[in-house]
């Protein structure tokens, strides 16, 4: 007994957030945000070490 | 806490408990009991992937490693968002193509039967000795300051959440999730704030940032390669992800919050969602602790933050001993708190040349706080050799209980029992599905097609593994340290875990037997670094690497023993 299948093929599908196209700008978009938060930590470090 | 803490405190834990239950008691589809509602949303999602990752100990122990160590445990986090894409991208799609309840029900139609069970097993093991560790940590804190009795705490916390979980499933879990994080959100957010206005005055948050990261508290992001420093970019990044690949990726209490929701866009964007916010929220916890720190620089700070530890130990024949470490560290905390003025004053007044010498002198009179604090470990052990010496833990509810106005600290309560019963509700669901699917499924072949026999089953493993917990808490003793214990019990397991999942999903190759026998020499391995690491210093690194060296001798032990097997019977690899 499996749940029913299931989603269509998914790599390019149109996420439905506005202002992305596909996952993979998505993935982009967080990574870049990641990068940010990183180098943010990092200044925050510096500035009140 | 007064009589109105106690309402706050009854009235959102069993209130939203009860609306739980009261909500999903017809759930009777298997669908919906292990995957959750057919419509929920991402918001839901991505709400009850961290409710499930953030537990009590998030709150309670979080700010005290801010407070004793600084914020550079947010460092262990940095590899989550990147696994989170990885888990968004590759795995969850499979899991929905396939309509899986469980990760290791994938690995049988990969694999085999034989490394399904120990994948399953694996998760049973570690997952079940973790649920234990979740449920006593807050409920000791609790307990210890509180004056609450530790087995009530832990029976009604236990049974509390044994109730809905067992009750409506996984719809029952989502749904009390929300919840339960919007009351963490509030209170978390009130206590910030009520920290930040009780700062000296014309301190502001930017002194108090000043002063601790001078005292060294805010360096968050640490570049060291030296591989004997626990938090660093490196082990953060490369640790912290094979910790999140497989604690997202493969560990049941996480898939299963995702599995579920209308389509699979919910699931991605449940995970994104945490991607973008668990850094910034870890961040902020630890920045409580930081600022509580320095909160208690101004304030009559205790020279013991577990105080009920140290009265227990400072009557009768130590008392004396006991009262000399107290005076000598409220002297040297007055003293302490003048040499900051100084330093702010050169600060303020822009006195360049002034400002290295007052930094010298403050850090000094740190340092000599610092070392009474550790006399006065000492003197406890000296006092009793079993006595908890570990009090950071104790620096946040301390503060809830003697700065935070009533009704406010009933919600602050009411905000640990909350992550306690959330977390918990995710272990409790998953331990219950992978039983019922992964091993009652598997020796009961012929059920599988009664579902409501199979809704019952899933129900009464629920409430088993619910017990287990509630009598594991109440019988066994853990580490001091809790949020790392947690931590640590899964490093062990999950590199094995995930180095199965990544032979499944990106060596086609490799077939069961050859995964299998990789998985048991891996695992033995971590155990024997994990046991051995006392006795030859060499071994004594990081528990975050166990995660990447068990993921790589399980991949790369699979791909040896793949060449050396011959191909037989069972050795066919399935499509995925």
């Amino acid at each position: 007994m499996k749940s029913p299948p299931a989603d269509p093929p998914s790599s390019d599908e149109n996420p439905g957030v506005p202002g992305f196209r596909t996952w993979r700008g998505i993935y982009f978009f967080v990574f870049l945000c990641f990068v940010f938060a990183v180098a943010l930590l990092a200044l925050f470090s510096q500035w009140f070490a | 806490m007064n009589g109105l803490d106690w309402i706050v405190l009854l009235v959102t834990m069993v209130g939203i408990a009860a609306y739980g239950a009261w909500h999903t008691r017809h759930t009777d589809h298997l669908d919906t009991y292990l995957k959750g509602s057919k419509t929920t949303r991402w918001g839901t999602i991505g709400i009850s992937v961290m409710a499930t990752q953030a537990s009590a100990i998030t709150f309670l122990s979080i700010p005290g490693q801010g407070f004793e160590s600084g914020i550079g445990f947010v460092q262990n986090y940095f590899g989550l968002p990147l696994a989170l894409i990885v888990v968004s991208a590759v795995f969850l799609p499979i899991y929905r193509r396939l309509g899986v309840y469980t990760a290791y029900e994938f690995l049988g139609g990969r694999f085999d039967a034989k490394t399904r069970l120990l994948g399953a097993g694996l998760f049973l093991l570690q997952r079940g000795l973790a649920a234990g560790v979740t449920i006593y940590a807050p409920a000791i804190i609790l307990a210890t300051v509180l004056g609450w009795r530790l087995d009530l705490t832990i029976l009604g916390t236990g049974l509390l959440v044994i109730v809905y979980t067992v009750t409506g499933g996984s719809e029952a879990v989502n749904l009390t999730q929300k919840w339960q994080m919007g009351i963490i959100f509030g209170g978390m957010m009130i206590a910030f704030l009520i920290l930040l206005a009780r700062l000296p005055a014309g301190l502001g948050f930017g002194g108090a940032a000043h002063i601790a990261g001078a005292m060294g508290k805010l360096q968050a992001v640490d570049f060291s390669f030296d591989p004997e420093k626990r938090y660093t970019l490196w082990t953060g990044l490369f640790g912290g992800l094979f910790l999140s690949l497989s604690y997202f990726g493969t560990d049941q209490s996480q898939v299963q919050r995702y599995i579920g929701g209308a389509a699979l866009r919910e699931g991605r964007l449940g995970l994104m969602f945490n991607a973008l916010l668990k850094i910034p929220m870890q961040f902020s916890i630890l920045l409580l602790g930081a600022l509580l720190f320095v909160f208690y620089l101004f304030q009559p700070a205790p020279i013991f933050y577990n105080r009920v530890e140290w009265q227990h130990h400072a009557g009768g024949s130590n008392a004396a001993v006991f009262r000399a470490l107290e005076e000598k560290h409220a002297t040297l905390h007055a003293a302490e708190q003048e040499k900051i003025r100084a330093w702010l004053g050169t600060r303020d007044h822009g006195n360049v040349a002034a400002e290295p010498a007052a930094r010298v002198a403050m850090l000094a009179a740190q340092g000599a706080t610092d070392a009474v604090r550790k006399e006065a470990k000492a003197a406890l052990i000296a006092a009793d050799p079993l006595a908890k010496t570990k009090d950071s833990d104790y620096v946040f509810i301390g503060f809830i209980l003697d700065q935070l106005p009533h009704g406010v600290i009933g919600l602050l309560i009411a905000v640990m029992i909350a992550a306690a019963l959330g977390s918990k509700a995710g272990e409790l669901n998953a331990l219950g599905t992978t039983t019922t699917i992964d091993l009652w499924r598997h020796f009961r072949p012929l059920a599988a097609h009664d579902e409501a026999r199979n809704v019952r089953v899933a129900k009464w493993f629920t409430a088993f593994w619910g017990v287990v917990a509630v009598a594991f808490a109440l019988f066994a003793g853990f580490a001091e340290n809790l949020i790392e214990a947690i931590n640590i019990i899964g490093s062990i397991f999950y590199g094995v875990v995930l180095g199965i999942f990544l032979v499944a999903f990106f060596l086609k190759q490799v077939h069961g037997t050859a995964v299998f026998w990789a998985a048991v020499v891996a695992q033995t391995l971590i155990f024997a670094l994990y046991l051995l690491r006392h006795r030859f210093p060499v071994l004594d690194i990081s528990y975050l690497w166990y995660n990447l060296i068990g993921c790589a001798v399980c991949v790369a032990l699979s791909l040896m023993l793949q060449f050396m097997l011959p191909d037989g019977p069972g050795q066919s690899p399935a499509s995925v």
